[in-house]
């Protein structure tokens, strides 16, 4: 093709370097510097998606990151695919791949636009009206349905093969949008000497200068002083350019989030080089220059491809060189739009009619419209349009007072229109910055500021090139003067400038019958002016309630077209003035943005840390299969040969408790707590007694919040009278030293006592079992072992295998049980020479779930899994851990509140199911009678089920109502297609007395 | 992300390093067992919750890992001011008018 709509010498595109990409499989040319849109409008081809909800062709509306229309997947190679991507914003480079989207089986030609004939019966809030009944057919009718139809564009297939990267970045003066305002504000303030970000979300900076060549700034054309400028810039050492990078959220304190896109435009990446980078940017003064943004007009058919925006039609024109159309009519309430008409029949395109629907328009652009042979219909209105896949023609009407006269048809294959334009204020209102409505500018601009920013140039409602260029001089000016530089006032000559004003119109008047228009507001999301009033007559008052009913602005563009021709529609509904109704709120991002810019280089592996104990590769080197357990890593079974889970667990199991097990205890947290004080702090932290703990001597610790709940627990020695070794669960380390810290600090400062994390200082080795002491005795000096003279739950500071140690003789197995503590640098040579010394006595490595299953087997809680953060000592079964005699300590008044002593606390019991060979899900519901209808009363739940190797039958842990009063009752578990049946029992299921540990 | 002062470091630092600890000013009970069951839940659950100046507590958890209280607006996010723990609760007007 040959890109008939291209004007050969004009625009900033490449026209000597041809670009060749794929739309929907076919060829296209565009030139070097186009966007797919551009290329494709060079090419004549306007129809380039469908809507959401009607499945209406449509084409592009903007040029720029606001368009709602011209939505396309982009592949950039094996992976690469991406939906949604903006037309106006895809830069092309050979061999893009871009496809349409939202249809089916084609663009020209889809099923799916069935929607728009039965369009009357889906209304505003179609969704919440429809789908309601019957109950039924939720599952299987509507859902089905709604899903099949929801979503736009594809869902890429593959893992994501880009790069994104990230960066922190300091500056005195940000600058968001390097039109002339922002240009004049980067000058003024990176002439000062101040350090200047500039940034624009386009491929070239320059804004509205790269539309409007024509205006002359300081005896230059537009172009050249653009380039000038930029020189200067470029030669400020302080200042920094950055192109191709949208500001997306602003936030507290002057921190703005850039994405800067830095491959897409690229046919060959440079290797490694990240597809888009985050910036996260501190700056001492902000200024938003981010212009205006176009407003469609409101009327029937003000959606067909060919029917866009005149400020579009114009950047089209200017910086890329094509025209929209051969035929172009321009529609308007607002000046700008008359010189895109003039621009455009000095390019040759024929411009039979301006429509304005004022009744005055300014005197000497009607008579420049006329010169050029342009027809003027002032006070006219557009009534509607013809044609398919493209406008044909479109229905002007003359309006006299409210009278809407007959209609005539104009060709035309282009209709440009322009409602006004709506300051671009996003960011500001990121910042919870107040909006003030203007009448005069009938818009809202920047009220009550909260941060240290500035707003220039069409974003105070400013307009014209010379305004923009004074303004935003005086903005960076005043940002340079705030960060207490000195910086005078830069002026500027301009000639040529287009001025000029408007009004504010809401659906343009209709001589036919409205409720058969389809007057679109919101293009993507096929919202028409009807829904709107609808949703107002439907009871619908806030603006925030009409945007959901009708999901008016809920679009990609993120209402950045609509919000303003919703307001003026709804307004009028509720016979109310634009600012007593509002706006709705803006929110980051100010446009779409990638996962992969957000998530940086927190992916795969660096999603999160992975804690690794000392004997780790130990682990690993054996076949270990790993499970996580908070950050840690830990080896969860060690299958030999082609044992599965439960084989590997039930040898484990057998192991333990008729030779020895070497279990990897280090991720424990642990806690040194010293001072002459520590004693009594464990006293107010811990439920246990602790003043009286000899030292030599330890004791299990249950920590409660002083609500009463259980926080943590854990094996607590006393090493000397000030000095004590406190575990807690692996992943309670922090917490609990954030909460001891946080009483030690701000309850009890006076306490002499010092908390210090020691959880990666020791390595642990927790052997296990009968043959514990005969393996442990060789290799332990200066240590009698003897249950006499190192009894259950005594601690000491010794030398095992010739490393220094601390042994703790404790068990959370019921077997005899020592764990040893080494620095963690020796953790893996202890570990080898405990394996080395266990062969003769048959030692065996086993993971966490044999664990779990052996402590289940003597009925000892994980917290977190039998205990969920409202188990109180009481309801686990541990009202013997606490110290009868105590005052007071964290928690204790909690155990008095009136629900905590209340009758029918869930209890923790033991459950035995009737089929011994049946093991219980963890997490299933327990009801009291299994015929009762659906839905049932639920009194517990299993906490923990395991198979019991040492019993040959499966037992389980429950949180149940009342449950110690339930023992020996049979209670029943629904599971999909059948009801288990399981008796209450006890928790400790094996050695009830703990005979096994007095040996 | 709010930049925030330690008071103990002296230092102005993102708000990665530092964590919310709830309400400040709001001391454990000397002899929680002499309180009525009113008494402790409000000690325990009811908080003021105010649409504006808040007293509240942090902990520059990773830097010094001092507890401190500070004030900040709920509206605006904005820090008035941070103090260390164990201070007295400043007045807020009168700190105001000494600015002014």
């Amino acid at each position: 093709m040959t890109q008939p709509f291209r004007i050969p010498g004009r625009g900033r595109v490449d026209q000597s370097r041809p670009v060749q990409f794929t739309f929907d499989g076919r060829t296209v040319t565009g030139c070097l510097g186009d966007t797919v849109a551009s290329a494709l409008l060079a090419n004549g081809i306007h129809l380039m998606g469908r809507s959401f909800k009607y499945h209406r062709p449509r084409g592009v509306v903007s040029a720029g990151s606001e368009e709602p229309n011209a939505l396309v997947g982009t592949s950039r190679g094996p992976g690469r695919f991406e939906p949604n991507t903006r037309a106006t914003m895809q830069e092309i480079w050979d061999e893009l791949r871009v496809e349409s989207q939202n249809r089916w089986p084609g663009l020209a030609f889809d099923i799916g636009a069935i929607n728009d004939r039965f369009g009357r019966f889906l209304p505003a809030g179609f969704y919440y009206k429809t789908f309601m009944w019957p109950r039924s057919f939720w599952d299987k009718v509507y859902e089905p349905f709604i899903r099949a139809a929801a979503g736009l564009g594809r869902s890429p297939t593959e893992p994501d093969p880009d790069l994104y990267a990230s960066r922190n970045l300091h500056c005195e003066v940000l600058v968001v949008g390097a039109g002339p305002a922002g240009l004049a504000a980067a000058l003024a303030a990176g002439r000062s000497g101040a350090s200047v970000v500039l940034v624009d979300e386009q491929s070239a900076m320059g804004g509205t200068l790269l539309s409007e060549p024509d205006v002359r700034i300081d005896g230059q054309g537009a172009w050249d002083w653009l380039a000038a400028t930029l020189a200067e810039l470029r030669s400020l050492p302080s200042v920094r350019l950055m192109t191709r990078t949208t500001a997306i959220g602003y936030y507290h304190q002057n921190m703005v989030g850039l994405c800067q896109r830095v491959t897409d435009h690229l046919a060959s990446p440079p290797e490694g080089a990240p597809r888009e980078r985050l910036w996260r940017v501190r700056a001492g003064q902000v200024v938003l220059a981010q212009g205006a943004i176009e407003k469609p007009l409101v009327f029937d058919g003000n959606d067909r491809p060919g029917v866009m925006l005149a400020g579009a039609a114009q950047t089209f024109l200017h910086r890329f060189g094509v025209k929209v159309g051969d035929r172009a009519v321009v529609v308007t309430s607002h000046d700008s739009a008359w010189h895109t008409a003039f621009d455009l029949a000095r390019a040759g395109v024929r411009v039979p009619a301006i429509v304005d629907v004022r009744a005055q328009v300014p005197p000497d652009l009607a008579a420049r419209a006329r010169s050029l042979g342009i027809e003027v219909l002032a006070s006219h209105t557009v009534t509607g349009t013809t044609g398919r896949l493209r406008v044909a023609s479109v229905m002007v009407n003359p309006v006299r007072g409210d009278r809407v006269g007959p209609w005539r048809g104009i060709d035309c294959d282009a209709l440009l229109m322009c409602g006004g334009w709506t300051p671009s204020l996003h960011l500001f209102s990121h910042t919870k910055g107040s909006l003030a409505w203007d009448a005069q500018a009938g818009a809202f601009l920047p009220d009550r500021k909260t941060e240290d920013c500035e707003i220039a140039g069409a974003g105070r409602g400013l307009w014209g090139i010379a305004a923009a260029l004074e303004d935003g001089a005086k903005a960076g000016t005043a940002a340079a003067k705030a960060l207490g530089r000195v910086a005078g006032v830069g002026t500027f000559a301009v000639e040529d400038d287009r001025t000029g004003s408007g009004v504010v119109v809401k659906e343009l008047p209709t001589d036919r019958d409205a409720s058969l228009a389809k007057a679109f507001i919101d293009f993507q999301n096929d919202v028409t002016a009807k829904d709107i009033r609808l949703a107002v007559r439907e009871g619908m008052r806030s603006i925030e309630h009409v945007k959901r009913y009708t999901t008016n602005g809920m679009a990609t563009d993120q209402g950045k077209l609509s919000n303003i021709n919703g307001l003026m529609i709804a307004a009028d509904a509720l016979g109310k003035e634009a600012p007593q109704v509002g706006l709705t709120t803006f929110r980051p991002p100010y446009a779409p943005t990638t996962f992969g810019a957000l998530a940086g280089y927190h992916r795969g592996s660096h999603f999160e840390v992975t804690r690794k104990t000392p004997i780790d590769a130990w682990a690993e080197s054996r076949g270990a299969v790993f499970e996580p357990v908070a950050l840690w890593r830990r080896a969860r079974y060690f299958p030999q040969g082609a044992e599965d889970m439960r084989a590997a667990v039930a040898r484990e199991c057998r192991a333990v408790r008729t030779a020895v097990g070497l279990f990897d205890a280090s991720t424990l947290g642990k806690i040194e707590v010293m001072g002459p004080d520590a004693a009594t702090f464990l006293e107010r932290m811990y439920t246990n007694p602790w003043a009286k703990l000899q030292p030599g001597r330890c004791r299990y610790g249950l920590l409660l919040g002083e609500d009463g709940f259980i926080r943590d627990d854990g094996v607590i020695g006393r090493l000397t009278a000030d000095k004590f070794h406190v575990t807690t669960t692996t992943g309670g380390a922090a917490r609990v030293l954030n909460m001891m810290e946080d009483y030690l600090q701000t309850e009890w400062p006076d306490l002499d006592v010092w908390l210090t994390s020691t959880t990666e200082a020791w390595a642990v080795a927790a052997v296990q079992g009968p043959n514990a002491r005969k393996l442990l005795e060789p290799l332990v000096e200066g240590l009698d072992l003897s249950d006499a003279a190192f009894p259950h739950m005594a601690v000491a500071e010794c030398t095992v295998a010739g490393f220094p140690a601390r042994l703790f003789r404790v068990s959370f197995t019921g077997e005899l049980g020592f764990e040893i503590n080494v620095p963690a640098r020796h953790g893996l040579a202890l570990w080898e020479k405990l394996w080395q010394a266990g062969q003769s006595h048959g030692i065996t490595a086993y993971g966490t779930e044999t664990m779990h299953v052996l402590r289940a087997e003597k009925g000892f809680i994980l917290v977190g899994q039998d205990t969920d953060g409202t188990v109180t000592p009481g309801d686990a079964g541990l009202d013997w851990a606490i110290g009868k005699q105590k005052k007071d300590f964290v928690g204790k008044r909690s155990l008095q509140r009136p629900d905590i002593v209340a009758k029918g606390r869930k209890q923790l019991v033991g459950l035995l199911t009737e089929d011994p060979r049946e093991v219980l899900e963890e997490g299933a519901q327990i009801v009291a009678d299994p015929h009762q209808p659906v839905p049932m009363t639920m009194i517990g739940h299993v906490t923990s089920s395991y198979w019991s190797e040492a019993l040959g039958r499966s037992i389980a842990m429950a949180l149940v109502e009342g449950g110690r009063d339930r023992e020996g009752q049979t209670l029943h578990i629904p599971m999909p297609g059948r009801t288990l049946r399981a008796k209450v029992t006890g928790t400790a299921f094996v050695d009830p007395e703990g005979q096994r540990l007095k040996v | 992300m709010l930049l925030i002062h330690c008071p103990y470091c002296d230092e102005t630092l993102p708000e990665p390093e530092f964590a919310y600890a709830g309400e400040a000013h709001i001391a454990r009970p000397a002899d929680p067992m002499a309180l009525t069951d009113e008494e402790w839940r409000d000690f325990l659950f009811i908080r003021s919750n105010p649409r504006g100046t808040h007293y509240e507590r942090w902990r520059h958890v990773h830097g010094c890992g001092r507890f401190f209280n500070a004030i900040r607006d709920t509206v605006s996010d904005k820090f008035a001011m941070t103090y260390r723990a164990g201070e007295p609760r400043p007045n807020l007007d009168a700190l105001k008018e000494a600015a002014e």
